[in-house]
């Protein structure tokens, strides 16, 4: 298991908080809610170890669009890169309902 | 022709309870709208085992426990996730249950006529936790027998994974147990049975055999289930109603010591008992 911390700058205020996916083979669970301070929190618990960058790439392009406060926690059980893009999409989704 | 056609209408329309998760099956067997979650994910109340052990945790321990409305009347839903460690009871997990089940029987003695269902997807203690999660599922046991005079405990073997292990005498507990034909039932899984005895005593790859032996339509052709559902979200709902409606059981599985003791006596251990020699043997569907 290893565990990784991500920060990214953020201009808008969250209001509401998403959970979604399973801690199983090969998904993982997202919880999306908003942030303390002005500044997305990203912090990843994942099985496989060794992707340190492949995460930094997938939140990187996150963000490059998403400009919340959020704090997210991943419990990730081995999801491709794609699988994580389309969680974090869907927790987005979730909490905008 | 036509029902043909009516068949599959219905098949296409039908909605899967085991294709739900955990989450989403408690929410189907509540009335609409009456849904909240008690300790869930955002509470963080997770395993404090499985990390040190460098297994990734889930923030609800893979167990759902949802209160709301069935039929009107107040209800508890305890729901394990089998995606997460195979449903495996974990402290966290077990507690949750057996802390839901006693929280109803303490509602029951304030007036509160709290209904309890349990959604049994799990292969048992989870290693990982070892005697804590055999401690809890012992505390499950005691809530059930501790609750189910004050109100039936109505539990739901639903499929793929099945109930297994200490969760399958849980099971075995409940006032009315519902299964889908894809749902199993059994103390030792087939793996298990096949690592330890060896592939000549149970290949455990044999689909149809497995089910022949342990799934949901033989565990109802034998009696030791109550009531077989077609896996049908609405179906499955109106089951349990229907089994709240129907009040207290004659008496209960774990009661009828003699006559369990009368089905294993009239087995012969030297013959090889297949399901449906079981069946013959033990006969359809009437209580033990």
């Amino acid at each position: 298991m290893e565990t990784f911390t991500f920060d990214y700058p953020a201009d808008q205020k969250a209001t509401a908080r998403a959970h979604v996916g399973v801690v199983g083979s090969g998904d993982l669970e997202v919880l999306l809610e908003p942030s303390p301070d002005q500044t997305a929190h990203v912090r990843i618990n994942t099985s496989v170890d060794g992707y340190g960058q492949v995460w930094k790439n997938v939140l990187d392009r996150f963000f490059t669009r998403f400009r919340k406060a959020v704090r997210i926690e991943i419990n990730d059980f081995g999801a491709t890169p794609g699988m994580v893009a389309l969680r974090l999409e869907q927790a987005v989704e979730e909490s905008r309902q | 022709m036509t029902a043909a056609v009516t068949d599959l209408d219905r098949l296409l329309s039908r909605k899967s309870f085991i294709e739900l998760s955990a989450r989403e099956r408690t929410k189907a067997l509540l009335d609409a709208g009456t849904w909240r979650e008690l300790l869930g994910p955002f509470d963080r109340l997770h395993s404090p085992w499985l990390e040190m052990q460098d297994i990734v945790p889930q923030e609800d321990d893979g167990v759902v426990v949802a209160r709301g409305l069935i039929d009107g009347q107040p209800a508890v839903v305890a729901g394990i996730e089998s995606a997460f460690q195979g449903g495996s009871m974990g402290e966290i997990a077990g507690m949750k249950i057996a802390a839901a089940l006693d929280l109803a029987r303490q509602d029951h003695e304030r007036g509160i006529p709290t209904r309890p269902v349990l959604l049994l997807e799990t292969g048992g203690v989870r290693l990982q936790e070892a005697n804590l999660g055999l401690a809890v599922i012992a505390e499950i046991h005691a809530a059930i027998i501790a609750l189910r005079p004050h109100v039936p405990v109505v539990g739901i073997i639903a499929g793929l994974v099945g109930c297994f292990g200490g969760m399958s005498l849980a099971a075995a507990l409940c006032s009315h147990l519902i299964v889908t034909p894809q749902a199993r039932l059994g103390m030792n899984g087939p793996e298990v049975i096949e690592q330890e005895a060896g592939i000549a005593e149970l290949d455990a790859s044999d689909k149809r055999l497995i089910w022949s032996l342990i799934g949901g339509e033989q565990r109802a052709a034998v009696g030791l289930v109550d009531q077989l559902v077609e896996d049908d979200a609405d179906a499955i709902a109106e089951a349990v109603r229907a089994a709240f409606r129907a009040g207290q059981p004659d008496s209960y599985r774990s009661q009828q010591i003699p006559q369990f003791l009368a089905r294993l006596v009239a087995i012969d251990p030297a013959l090889v008992t297949d399901g449906p020699a079981l069946r013959a043997l033990w006969g359809k569907g009437e209580q033990a």
